[in-house]
């Protein structure tokens, strides 16, 4: 599996998407901190943006790389491998890339800056972790789709379609059920409701820990009231490894009787 | 040495293999003919593991292969598109294929007559289509394996290629091997064939050597004789 992940991880790294993606990354640092001239500032702007653009890189990435290197992957089908180790290799691979163009782009303007004189290193690094979650979990949940439809222009479709929903509808649907229900206790149905989103999730992860859940209004309240930071903290994390374990054990699941 | 039986496989609604028999000795050529969409690259894909049959055994050397990986190591297979990874050199995936196998391998003397010297540092998304079919037969023919399974292989070879490709097989052949091939290139099989195995409706048709097709269908050109088996289907 090793070996697959070293050669998907390399073909990626020598992509220009990558350099793109890692060059965005690098320049949104940098624009950031000279705009704001605040580490703690520029945190938060940046939560903003990698809780939707990561996940929609990495769908877009996951579903490219899998209809791209179909012929390739058919290629290592026929070599004496187990093809679980293909696809986690490949998945892997996608995921490290993107996590390093993430992790670098958005490190090195920080620490030029001077991140590590700051207080804000831990809710820098936790913005790190989170968006690294988010390229596995999408990655994963891209491949699945992937996996499931032949037909490239559905699943990509497919694939754009599940990011609208979590980044963008889901939120608006989520609202308007509030609104709607707003007689009646709503703190368990917000609160589980959060976990069916790993975007919604990763959101609150970061706003507790940035202490101005107030900004979150009603979720955030809730959220404090009931669990107090840390458990909340544990707890959500642990949603986010079940959202990165159970979409790849589907691809496992799904990789048993498919045909290539 | 290799054994199919009551094999099934659809898609969907579509019926492609519907109770294949078939039993493959050990050494020679066999050519697996059949029309568009009769089932002959779907039985490959069985025998490799890519498609899973829905019913029926395959056994390799007395061995079942579903669902099994370590037989792959004593087969090369030729795919009938080659698409590699488009940031890798030609040297790089050569590299990484030797990694991906414990066994030994004997690359440079197919580069050199191949003439992919020149290319061997160029990234593969720069490749024409013939010298990434090339670099396909590198791959399939670097190793030292008991079967060969090729699909289309001729695609896109220019003559001197073909000619190189041709005295592969044979020099494989020599050693025992066995090599299946897959192909709508009927001076090809003419020329090289020992055994043809005509697949028609998921099913085998006709299996015998060349000569024996020629009397049966009293056809003496392969090809007209072919198709009198394919316009069969058509009537």
């Amino acid at each position: 599996m090793l070996k697959i992940l070293k050669y998907s991880f390399y073909d990626l790294m020598r992509s220009r998407w990558s350099y793109v993606y890692f060059l965005f990354y690098l320049l949104l640092g940098f624009v950031l901190l000279f705009l704001n001239n605040d580490v703690n500032k520029a945190v938060i702007t940046l939560m903003n943006i990698i809780i939707v653009l990561t996940p929609l890189i990495g769908t877009i990435f996951g579903v490219m790389y899998y209809y791209n290197s179909k012929e390739f992957t058919e290629l290592l089908l026929a070599q004496p491998i187990n093809r679980k180790k293909i696809f986690m290799g490949q998945y892997l691979g996608i995921s490290i890339s993107l996590t390093l163009s993430l992790v670098l782009g958005l490190g090195i303007p920080f620490v030029l800056y001077g991140l590590f004189k700051s207080a804000a290193i831990f809710n820098f690094g936790l913005l790190l972790v989170v968006g690294s979650f988010l390229n596995f979990i999408f990655v994963a949940l891209s491949y699945n789709i992937a996996l499931s439809t032949e037909n490239k222009i559905k699943g990509f479709g497919y694939a754009i379609l599940m990011w609208l929903f979590l980044a963008v509808i889901y939120d608006g649907v989520f609202l308007i059920s509030l609104v709607m229900f707003d007689e009646y206790p709503l703190d368990k149905f917000s609160l589980i409701a959060t976990m069916f989103n790993p975007i919604d999730l990763s959101r609150i992860l970061i706003l507790l820990k940035l202490d101005i859940s107030a900004l979150l209004g009603y979720t955030g309240a809730v959220f404090r009231k009931f669990f107090g930071t840390n458990l909340g903290m544990v707890l959500s994390m642990s949603i986010l490894i079940l959202w990165v374990i159970i979409p790849v054990t589907r691809i496992n699941f799904k990789l048993k009787n498919k045909d290539f | 040495m290799i054994d199919f039986k009551n094999l099934h496989k659809k898609f969907g609604k579509l019926v492609v293999l519907n109770g294949l028999d078939l039993n493959i000795k050990e050494g020679g050529i066999f050519a697996i003919l059949g029309p568009n969409g009769s089932g002959k690259t779907t039985l490959i894909k069985c025998l490799l593991g890519m498609v899973i049959p829905n019913e029926g055994t395959i056994t390799y050397k007395n061995k079942s292969v579903l669902r099994k990986w370590d037989y792959r190591n004593d087969l090369n297979y030729l795919p009938q598109i080659a698409n590699f990874p488009p940031n890798l050199t030609v040297l790089e995936l050569i590299e990484m294929v030797k990694n991906l196998r414990p066994k030994q391998s004997n690359e440079q003397d197919l580069i050199k007559l191949f003439g992919l010297t020149d290319s061997l540092h160029k990234k593969l998304g720069n490749l024409s289509g013939g010298t990434k079919q090339k670099v396909n037969i590198v791959l399939t023919f670097m190793f030292d394996s008991n079967l060969i399974i090729l699909d289309e292989p001729t695609n896109g070879l220019d003559p001197i290629a073909l000619i190189h490709l041709k005295e592969l097989i044979l020099k494989e052949k020599a050693k025992g091997k066995t090599i299946l091939i897959t192909t709508h290139i009927m001076s090809f099989v003419d020329e090289m064939a020992d055994e043809i195995v005509f697949i028609l409706d998921g099913k085998i048709y006709f299996k015998g050597s060349v000569d024996a097709l020629k009397t049966q269908t009293k056809n003496d050109n392969l090809e007209h004789a072919i198709a009198n088996l394919i316009a069969k289907q058509y009537a």
